[in-house]
């Protein structure tokens, strides 16, 4: 060191390969970036046909015995609803934003596997098209549970149900791939200094994420397998009749479907946990306890699977299990709001979009926490389970733990992918739509599943206030719709239009800003040693105690000059 | 202080009033709800708080803190503490939303049932007597049989479909099956949701002492009709309900013996043996 004189950070592009262009280098290209830009655009475009098939749904509801779709078409719609929301956007669009940003964010050049990395992509662009495909011909009607007898070919004999089980192969053997690629990539590829107590929070809950996935998909493979060769090759497995059990398959489902919550859920409080700090100029409060409640949800989550299956015949002992590792799991879980909260707490908030999002996502994600806890519980859980409270209970949290904050994120990290910041005045009033669309659509579903009414019906008659109470529900929705679609506008304007952001408009605390925006395909020449949780805090303090010192050696290569654009 | 909560409460509580276990489930609904309503309004006004009172202003500086052990380890405490007292309230009430009671006094007089015996998930009366209905969940209708099977094999049993005919202040259980795919038994007034899974047995049961009609419907999604699989239960007075079966014992007789003649008449058209009888 003694010789060495390392100079003022900055970012030095001078020695990189020549960006490869036209249609040919995206189909062939085996960059982290690339793949994870094709990973969003891919998922958003899911996110919105099952937006449409969610609005449809909504119209039929909209008004008592309504003959708007068949009872054929309305169950192919929430089957493809839900199966695309999970399988086409939740998962995958967190597996492109750690595509993206795991690299950059622990500073390496790429992933440690990129072309497996591309042959994840690419099995789950084949899981979508096999998927969508069946809308040509019989698309899948058994729910997104595919819950056995119905889904056998007995009773469910079109190819449709095929597809649903081929789309849980595909994506899932994308998942796993990547899980594996992110894991080996976390495990052995992080900066100098970059110990396990200074991983950006987002990369742990990614950590968390592929181990969930790596533990969690064999499972649904298995079972849909069994379900294949139930269908068409002369096996048993769950039919009662020759000896099978259908109790079986909810089994094996939820031993999945459970911790898949959390596969979906845990990146979103990564994404919460990585943004929060910045706009309130504060550090994380209890990084430790972040990190080790993501892990502790984790491993509860392996031990809930049965609270799905409270109405099922089930012995009373598994009820009793079930219900306490259930009340266990909201300790974590609230632990993290609360740190959220303290976090905002005595620091100074800067109302940007991104912040909206995640305060947002916070506020919804309660809502759903809360109402989990009268699901947990299984003498109500009787009441109120398979009606549309459990319907409100699971979309405020998957809207407050994972769409939120991928709208969160979007906005955060558009100025990194792109290199021009979104328009402010766009994004807020996109927030404000979607966060009293979901109030308007999800609350007063609360009250009609505790009024009686189930889920999954084409239909139902006007007792009590039903008709009002959807009709409300139905206007929430297109509110909802309208805000994303602001957002779509936004984005594809700022493509254009957007001020442009440089390296690190956000004046952030982690090394993906370190670079420009958008990085060159090397990523950086070099990466300083990292001394905290918040890198970019150190050497942004660095660039001013030196600049300070030596004003002409600053200039626009600086990343700290880059201040923050107003917009 | 809770009598006054409830009014307002009352549209954000399930359906009960029909059987003990269903207002017992009400109850404990209430008192977590009212648990839930506290927590939220403390943790949202406090993040409406955080995000109003910390807005960045001229010359505010943020707070450079990482945490606060102490902070952090009590609100952990607290939220298990919470969960520990909701469990245990929890189990407090289980007994009376799992065990049935005795019929009153009012209710059908009911013979010490032979087939009829107490399991780990089977709960029957504490003397043993109820009026144990079978509940057969298939696309798309309920069919409910009833005790009395003029034949040992449990053939012969009256039954009906749809609507499910019962005696008041009488002990009711149910053994739910299923003869195609899963079904869930639901009467919201009735207490909670039982599923219907061939080859399985579930079971619940209900005692209502006001006459009427009680109504529900398929709780899990069982194919295109799922939305049309209702289900009414009717509770009448004792004497009534045993009119009511007799009746019903004796239409089904009587369109057996009608359908016999129809299959005979059919057999000597088409040849002996071509129409089986069931």
């Amino acid at each position: 060191m003694a010789t060495y004189a390392p100079s003022i950070p900055q970012v030095n592009a001078h020695h990189v390969e020549r960006e490869a262009r036209g249609w040919t280098s995206w189909i062939t290209t085996t960059d982290h970036k690339r793949i994870g830009i094709m990973y969003m655009v891919l998922t958003f475009v899911f996110f919105c046909l099952g937006g449409v098939e969610a609005l449809l749904i909504r119209l039929q509801l909209g008004s008592p015995d309504n003959t708007l779709v068949t009872p054929e078409i309305y169950n192919q719609l929430f089957t493809m609803h839900g199966t695309t929301m999970v399988f086409l956007f939740v998962v995958p669009m967190m597996a492109g934003l750690a595509n993206y940003f795991l690299p950059l964010m622990i500073g390496a050049r790429d992933m440690a596997f990129p072309r497996l990395n591309a042959l994840s992509f690419w099995l789950l662009l084949a899981g979508g098209i096999v998927f969508y495909s069946s809308i040509f011909w019989n698309p899948p009607e058994a729910g997104w549970t595919s819950v056995v007898p119905l889904a056998s070919s007995t009773y469910s004999p079109s190819g449709g149900e095929d597809a649903w089980i081929y789309l849980v192969h595909l994506t899932g053997l994308s998942s796993i791939l990547g899980a594996i690629n992110f894991y080996v990539t976390i495990a052995n590829m992080r900066a100098r200094g970059m110990s396990w107590g200074r991983l950006p929070l987002f990369v742990w809950t990614i950590l968390t994420y592929s181990v969930l996935l790596i533990f969690a998909l064999p499972v649904i493979a298995a079972a849909v397998t069994m379900l294949l060769t139930d269908r068409h090759f002369g096996t048993h497995f769950f039919d009662s009749t020759e000896g099978g059990s259908a109790i079986l398959w909810q089994h094996l489902f939820w031993f999945f479907g459970h911790p898949e919550v959390y596969i979906m859920v845990l990146p979103g409080f990564g994404i919460i946990s990585e943004i929060l700090p910045v706009f309130a100029r504060k550090p994380i409060f209890g990084y430790k306890a972040i990190a080790a409640s993501t892990v502790a949800i984790a491993f509860l989550g392996f031990l809930t699977w049965a609270h799905h299956m409270f109405t099922a015949p089930v012995p009373e002992a598994i009820l009793v299990f079930v219900m306490l590792s259930s009340y266990f799991i909201a300790v974590p879980t609230g632990v993290k709001i609360l740190n959220w909260i303290a976090t905002l707490w005595r620091g100074t908030i800067e109302y940007r979009t991104p912040l909206l999002f995640c305060a947002g996502a916070i506020a919804i994600f309660l809502i759903g926490g809360l109402s989990g806890v009268f699901l947990a519980t299984f003498p109500i859980d009787w009441q109120v389970n398979e009606t549309y409270f459990v319907v409100a209970h699971m979309h405020f949290v998957l809207l407050g733990g994972a769409v939120l904050p991928i709208f969160a994120a979007i906005y955060y990290w558009f100025p990194k992918i792109t290199g021009r910041m979104m328009s402010e005045g766009l994004g807020k009033l996109s927030f404000a739509l979607i966060f009293v669309g979901i109030l308007t659509t999800f609350l007063i579903q609360h009250v009609m599943g505790l009024d009686g009414m189930p889920r999954r019906v084409y239909e139902y008659a006007n007792v009590g206030h039903l008709g009002l109470y959807n009709a409300i529900s139905t206007v929430g929705s297109f509110i909802l719709g309208a805000g994303v679609l602001v957002t779509i506008v936004n984005a594809a304007r700022s493509l254009k239009f957007g001020v442009v952001a440089g390296p690190d408009p956000w004046k952030a605390n982690t090394l993906e800003w370190f670079t420009t925006s958008p990085p060159p395909v090397n990523n950086f020449d070099t990466v300083p040693r990292v001394r905290s949780a918040e890198p970019m805090k150190d050497i942004r303090r660095e660039v001013e105690r030196r600049s300070g010192a030596r004003a002409s050696a600053g200039g626009a290569t600086v990343p700290a000059g880059a201040t923050q654009v107003g917009v | 202080m809770g009598h006054l909560l409830s009014i307002p409460l009352a549209f954000f509580t399930p359906r009960s009033g029909g059987s003990p276990n269903a207002n017992e489930i009400d109850s404990l609904f209430k008192v977590t709800l009212y648990i839930a309503l506290v927590i939220f309004v403390a943790v949202e006004g406090g993040l409406i708080y955080a995000l109003v009172r910390f807005r960045a202003r001229k010359g505010a500086v943020a707070a450079q803190i990482r945490g606060n052990t102490r902070l952090e380890v009590g609100w952990t405490v607290s939220a298990a503490v919470i969960l520990t007292g909701l469990a245990v309230l929890t189990f407090a009430k289980l007994s009376s939303i799992q065990n049935p009671p005795n019929s009153s006094a009012e209710g059908l007089t009911l013979a010490q049932g032979a087939r009829e015996y107490a399991s780990a998930t089977r709960k029957l009366p504490p003397n043993g007597k109820s009026l144990n209905i079978q509940v057969i969940g298939r696309q798309y209708i309920w069919q409910f049989v009833y005790p009395g099977a003029s034949e040992p094999d449990g053939l012969g049993a009256p039954y009906s479909y749809e609507n499910m005919e019962v005696p008041t202040d009488t002990t009711v259980t149910l053994d739910i099956v299923s003869s195609d795919v899963v079904h869930s038994w639901w009467i919201p007034e009735l207490g909670g949701k039982f599923q219907a899974v061939p080859g399985y047995h579930n079971y619940t049961w209900f005692k209502i002492s006001k006459p009427g009609i009680y109504r529900g419907q398929c709780a899990v999604l069982c194919g295109r009709g799922h939305a049309r699989m209702i289900a009414t239960v009717t509770a009448v007075p004792p004497a009534q309900f045993e009119e009511w079966l007799a009746t019903q014992k004796k239409e089904i007789a009587e369109a057996n013996a009608e359908a016999q003649k129809a299959r005979a008449k059919l057999n000597q058209q088409t040849g002996a043996g071509q129409v089986e009888n069931p």
